[in-house]
């Protein structure tokens, strides 16, 4: 009986959750478009963007160069090292371009819009906003949640260049493929929309679900040093499970027909 | 008092979960004064100020504050019945990202479509105001907090608001500082002819500035007048609050069983 | 920091995302910028197209001279129709040019290869290819050889 109470409450408790967080996102996505939002848009673009590059580049390169090291070795023994390139490319385009993206997008990223809107919320510069008259969804809320749904699809399909790049150079450079098969075995393959399309709605769906989550618990969280800790763990590993759970949705639903 | 009333609670009901927070506060609050409102920390000061600033809504009761009852604003209504409101909060509440000139600024950027040299002007003659022009460089972390509140009561007066509150102004000042902020409130307050609320424990520094005084406790209003008429002829409880005494009506134990009987309790059961 | 660094790190930054989409569509997929110039398109049909795909090359002694523009059944003979882009250079095929689907090694990507023919006419746009050759499909090969065994 306890225990079903218990149950309730909780299962309230998330709804409830839910529901704010649904009225912050409404509210905050409604007032953007002005134009004198826009260099704060730029400013949170750069720390949000900008500087989840080196990461995200360093990553995409070291992540191109290991898939094309274990294609290489498990299709030599086929003789098909050509299909390395549209291995390689195929795996990037549709899955780990854009999961790997938003997994490190909600570490780097997701992480400090938390601690930082969390940060502002306890030393009451959140409620001070207020005071003045200025709704701190618009000013602070708005510009996260926009720079985050525009940087995190560049940042995958920089991340799927560079890691494209990394492949072929441990493939061709390296181990000695033939350029020519790489590339033209890939470019067969690939289809604009099919692949590069779909990984991009991909990605902005991890955008908008990251950005979302990292915003709210920042906005929601305990105005407190340890609330401000959890909140910013309860962002990575909610999102990264959102992530993971989204993606296999997204991958049934757009590539479907796996009967 | 015969001044004109600028702040009207009436009734006013709020609880935070089981707690009553305010359990039937009724005051009024002269304009062109200083009013403090003292009482024992965790006694819902800050909540009034937050209900006058809109921010939280009361179960019941009503606020008018310049004959416009805050209670029942929209949304949006709140937003522009704040631009009349300066706050100086308890952490200062600078904004971290932006310098000191840019926090004073800011309230003019957004609110008014002044030109730059107006608002380098204003904002220059607000920082004189609390005698930091010289630091309008400086970042928000390399102020003291005596400082930062300074900067901070250079913003909230940044729009020449026409009600100014003060949540705890002098906690964890040192001694120079706080007599610096005593004097800066007299003198905005006798400058701007600006409502000024003080919400405070200070008990010295509050009634050296103050017109008004309520002591609020236990979720409702026990004492109220001018400084001298509560510190002579208060019941017990204002008098132990006004004089500091740490026994008295409010005990200085948290309610529990005899000493003895607690240390003896398992010999002697 | 100034706005001005950050407002060029940020235009850097949108760029470098455009470039990169840029980069993925030429590059990885193969689109061509300027694909219907200098190019001409024949048909040619096969019974059997197995694992042959849209953007797939055509080659012609494993050189690539074209690309597969679609893939379509023609309902009426139960048969695939596949249209062939080619290089406006490699403009004079013979009518009697063969077409075979072929693997890249063994589990590689399906293409199709031309054999040029002796025949003095050539084929010009929208013609159709006769001498064709569809994909070799493993479980009908399989098929095959067991009624023949079977037979026997």
């Amino acid at each position: 009986m306890r225990l079903i109470r218990h149950l309730g409450a909780r299962t309230l408790d998330r709804v409830a959750t839910l529901g704010r967080a649904s009225v912050v996102w409404a509210q905050a996505v409604w007032g953007l478009p002005k134009i004198g939002d826009i260099p704060l848009l730029v400013r949170q673009i750069y720390s949000i963007g900008v500087l989840s590059l080196v990461i995200i580049v360093l990553s995409g390169f070291s992540i191109g160069a290991v898939i094309a090291l274990q294609f290489y070795t498990q299709l030599a023994r086929f003789g098909a090292e050509d299909a390395v390139g549209l291995g390689l490319a195929l795996v990037l385009l549709r899955e780990l371009g854009p999961v790997v993206t938003a997994l490190l997008f909600a570490g780097r990223a997701g992480s400090a819009v938390t601690a930082e809107i969390g940060l502002m919320k306890s030393t009451e510069q959140l409620s001070s906003m207020e005071m003045m008259g200025v709704d701190p969804l618009h000013r602070i809320v708005a510009p996260r949640l926009w720079a985050g749904l525009i940087c995190l699809p560049l940042l995958t399909t920089i991340f799927n260049v560079v890691a494209i790049y990394g492949g072929a150079v441990v493939a061709i450079q390296w181990l000695g493929s033939d350029p020519g098969g790489f590339w033209s075995g890939m470019q067969d393959a690939v289809e604009v929309w099919d692949d590069i399309g779909k990984g991009t709605v991909k990605s902005v769906v991890f955008a908008l679900v990251v950005t979302w989550i990292a915003v709210f618990q920042g906005y929601d969280s305990e105005p407190t040093a340890e609330g401000i800790g959890r909140a910013t763990t309860q962002t990575v590993v909610i999102s990264s499970v959102m992530v993971l759970a989204l993606d296999f949705l997204l991958t049934l639903g757009m590539y479907g027909d796996f009967k | 008092m015969s001044d004109e009333t600028f702040i009207e609670i009436s009734d006013l009901h709020f609880s935070r979960g089981p707690r009553k927070i305010f359990d039937g506060v009724s005051m009024s609050i002269p304009r062109g004064r200083i009013t403090g409102i003292m009482g024992p920390s965790g006694t819902g000061k800050t909540t009034l100020l937050r209900i006058i600033g809109g921010q939280i809504r009361p179960d019941s009761g009503e606020v008018i504050v310049d004959g416009q009852d805050v209670c029942r604003m929209s949304r949006d209504e709140l937003f522009e019945f704040r631009k009349q409101i300066g706050m100086l909060f308890q952490s200062s509440a600078l904004f971290t990202d932006l310098s000191v000139f840019e926090n004073v600024a800011f309230p003019l950027r957004v609110h008014t479509r002044l030109p730059e040299e107006v608002i380098r002007d204003l904002v220059l003659m607000k920082l004189n105001a609390v005698g930091l022009r010289g630091a309008r460089d400086l970042q928000p972390s390399e102020l003291s907090g005596g400082m930062a509140r300074r900067v901070a009561l250079a913003r909230a007066i940044a729009l020449d608001p026409a009600l100014l509150m003060y949540d705890e102004p002098f906690t964890g000042q040192d001694p120079i500082a706080m007599g610096v902020l005593v004097s800066l409130i007299k003198n905005l307050n006798l400058a701007l002819k600006t409502t000024a609320l003080v919400v405070s424990h200070d008990i010295h520094e509050t009634t050296s500035i103050a017109d008004k005084l309520f002591v609020i406790a236990d979720g409702k209003v026990i004492g109220e007048g001018s400084p001298e008429s509560l510190r002579s002829n208060g019941s017990e409880r204002i008098r132990q609050f006004m004089h500091g005494s740490p026994d008295g009506p409010v005990p200085f134990h948290y309610p529990a069983d005899d000493l003895l009987y607690d240390v003896l309790g398992d010999s002697a059961g | 920091m100034q706005m001005r660094t950050i407002e060029i790190s940020v235009g850097v930054f949108v760029l470098a995302g455009i470039l990169a989409m840029v980069v993925l569509v030429v590059k990885v997929s193969g689109v061509s910028l300027q694909s219907d110039e200098g190019s001409y398109v024949i048909y040619a049909q096969f019974d059997d197209v197995a694992g042959l795909r849209k953007r797939a090359k055509v080659s012609m002694a494993g050189v690539t001279i074209g690309r597969v523009a679609g893939i379509s059944v023609d309902p009426a003979y139960g048969v695939a129709v596949v249209a062939l882009e080619i290089d406006k250079e490699i403009a004079e095929l013979p009518v009697d040019t063969g077409a075979r689907i072929l693997t890249e090694g063994l589990l590689g990507a399906r293409y199709i290869g031309l054999t040029p023919g002796a025949d003095g006419e050539i084929l010009l746009e929208g013609d159709f290819i006769e001498d064709t050759q569809g994909a070799l499909v493993l479980e009908n090969l399989i098929g095959d050889l067991v009624t023949r065994l079977g037979a026997s």
